[in-house]
């Protein structure tokens, strides 16, 4: 049985672990405020830690002995409070995909499955959860975002449970699923004539004038460190090892850059051995500027405009686009990209295989990974962990008119013997059809 | 002839905190040396060392990215809005 998540301090305080923002281009610091810019060259500003003081507090036996969820992993995060906004985030399962392996021809497969991330379905609430607590902390009572859907949906669901003000902005034509699946909350939701990146303008510019924390604005920082849970929880439940081979969206470039960091930060303190891992890209051909660099062996990304159904993952200018390229690049990995059609396939190959409905940025994933598993540049001995980051319910309408209608029948047995053994004809002609 | 330019709060420092600024140029280019010589310094913050745009920073007239247009050659026309934001992140 789960417990009730009700965490007061239980513990002594344990030190702050982090120590000041650093621009990530040129290694200016500032103070643990709300900013994300470096004033001297705009590079992003990112989070800096004591590693020292982490090594002391941490041991896998603490870990392992913390909450079951994001928190346990608390001493590598950039919160203060002792206390959390602890909505059941994180730890979820690391399937063995055996039947999708087998298909795909490799031997040790792994599915992060976030799909069933709490409290929203997605690897949002991750990073969510640690930008509102620190939106907390810097006193802010309005939080806000600009949102492909999982981020609204999370941000106003944790929100709500924290009593927090929330006020999010998205582009006006995303998944209906997505689109409820905020307004549930009662948030303020504003709906952008435009696309993504056009929202995350406006929202850049409502931020110079508003005081709001803006959870992947003025809090990225903090906010972008959640992503770093989904390497530690993969470490964790490998046995406290290293994959050999990663495969993950890298929309803004920011989960992708912060699995990397991840990793590293758990080899740094000594909790896993270092060993190489491969990271590898999943984009969407119709909006693909991470892709299209590593193609043509630039070291830059040129904005595209996104024209994809795999919404979630459509940034035509992706603010961290340029260090996933590198990361790929460095580890030997590969960026990828594919249909829509072949995203609608990946979506049904891996609920037909290993159970599990995914959304559109997930197909991504599995159709990427499965065209680098047939092209070679996935060993089947590799130890492969690829990222399902989302759930499937919100993006039904990607798949409604790809997945079959039930039989409809009366509630009489010959009805029913009449459609199976009209299904089983039907599933001979479908073998049949594969065979030739 | 003046366009209307928005300032991300890392550059209001140089603008006496106004995040609205009424100003000349024809191009991006002369938009630039506009704002640098009413407000000294704040060319530094948004190109580098040969003068390219940072990388790390977009610019957008009238709401669309300059790289779609042509690039800080795009011409501006009075009334346009210029907008200047960092890169973030998001999803």
């Amino acid at each position: 049985m789960t417990q009730a998540i009700d965490r007061p301090a239980s513990k002594p305080l344990q030190c702050a672990t982090f120590t000041n923002l650093k621009c990530r281009e040129c290694g200016a610091t500032y103070d643990l405020g709300a900013k994300h810019v470096c004033e001297e060259c705009f590079g992003p500003l990112e989070v800096a830690y004591d590693y020292d003081a982490i090594r002391r507090q941490v041991t896998r036996e603490s870990i392992a002995a913390g909450p079951n969820s994001i928190w346990r992993y608390k001493a590598f995060l950039p919160v203060a409070t002792d206390t959390p906004i602890d909505v059941g985030t994180g730890m979820t399962p690391l399937l063995k995909a055996n039947r999708l392996a087998r298909r795909l021809g490799l031997k040790e497969l792994y599915i992060k499955n976030d799909a069933v991330n709490m409290p929203t379905l997605s690897f949002k609430d991750r990073v969510v959860s640690v930008a509102l607590t620190r939106a907390r902390e810097l006193g802010f009572t309005t939080v806000s975002c600009a949102s492909t859907g999982n981020l609204a949906n999370s941000t106003a669901a944790i929100a709500a449970h924290a009593g927090l003000d929330c006020c999010v902005f998205i582009p006006s034509d995303l998944e209906a699923g997505k689109v409820l699946g905020t307004l549930i909350y009662d948030p303020t939701v504003m709906a952008v004539h435009g696309n993504y990146d056009q929202v995350n303008r406006l929202c850049s510019e409502v931020a110079n004038t508003h005081g709001w924390g803006f959870v992947n604005i003025n809090l990225r920082p903090y906010y972008s460190e959640g992503s770093k849970t989904l390497a530690y929880e993969v470490v964790e439940q490998l046995g406290w090892k290293l994959p050999d081979h990663i495969v993950a969206p890298p929309a803004s470039g920011s989960l992708y850059g912060k699995i990397y960091k991840g990793f590293n930060e758990f080899v740094k303190v000594g909790l896993v051995d270092d060993k190489p891992v491969r990271f590898s890209g999943a984009q969407a051909e119709g909006c693909s500027p991470i892709y299209q660099a590593y193609k043509e062996g630039r070291d830059f990304i040129t904005p595209v405009k996104p024209n994809t159904i795999a919404k979630s993952i459509a940034i035509g200018n992706p603010a961290d686009g340029i260090y996933a390229l590198e990361i790929a690049k460095k580890t030997n990995g590969n960026i990828e990209a594919v249909t829509d059609a072949e995203i609608i396939e990946g979506m049904k190959l891996l609920a037909e295989t290993e159970g599990i409905f995914t959304e559109t940025a997930g197909g991504t994933t599995i159709a990427v990974l499965k065209k680098l598993a047939e092209a070679g540049k996935i060993d089947p001995d590799e130890s492969t962990v690829a990222y399902i980051t989302g759930n499937g319910l919100k993006t039904q309408e990607a798949v409604s008119g790809s997945v079959g209608e039930p039989l409809f029948i009366d509630p009489k047995l010959d009805s029913f013997e009449r459609a199976w053994e009209r299904a089983n004809t039907l599933s001979r002609l479908d073998w049949q059809q594969t065979q030739v | 002839m003046a366009v209307k330019v928005l300032i991300p709060t890392p550059l209001q420092k140089f603008t006496n905190n106004e995040a609205t600024i009424d100003i000349g140029g024809d191009n991006i280019v002369a938009l630039l040396d506009s704002l640098e010589s009413q407000f000294p310094g704040i060319k530094a913050r948004l190109c580098d060392d040969s003068g390219e745009l940072r990388r790390f920073v977009n610019f957008y007239v009238n709401s669309e990215d300059i790289r779609f247009l042509d690039g800080k050659e795009t011409a501006l026309s009075d009334g346009d809005e210029v907008s200047i934001v960092p890169a973030v992140a998001g999803g």
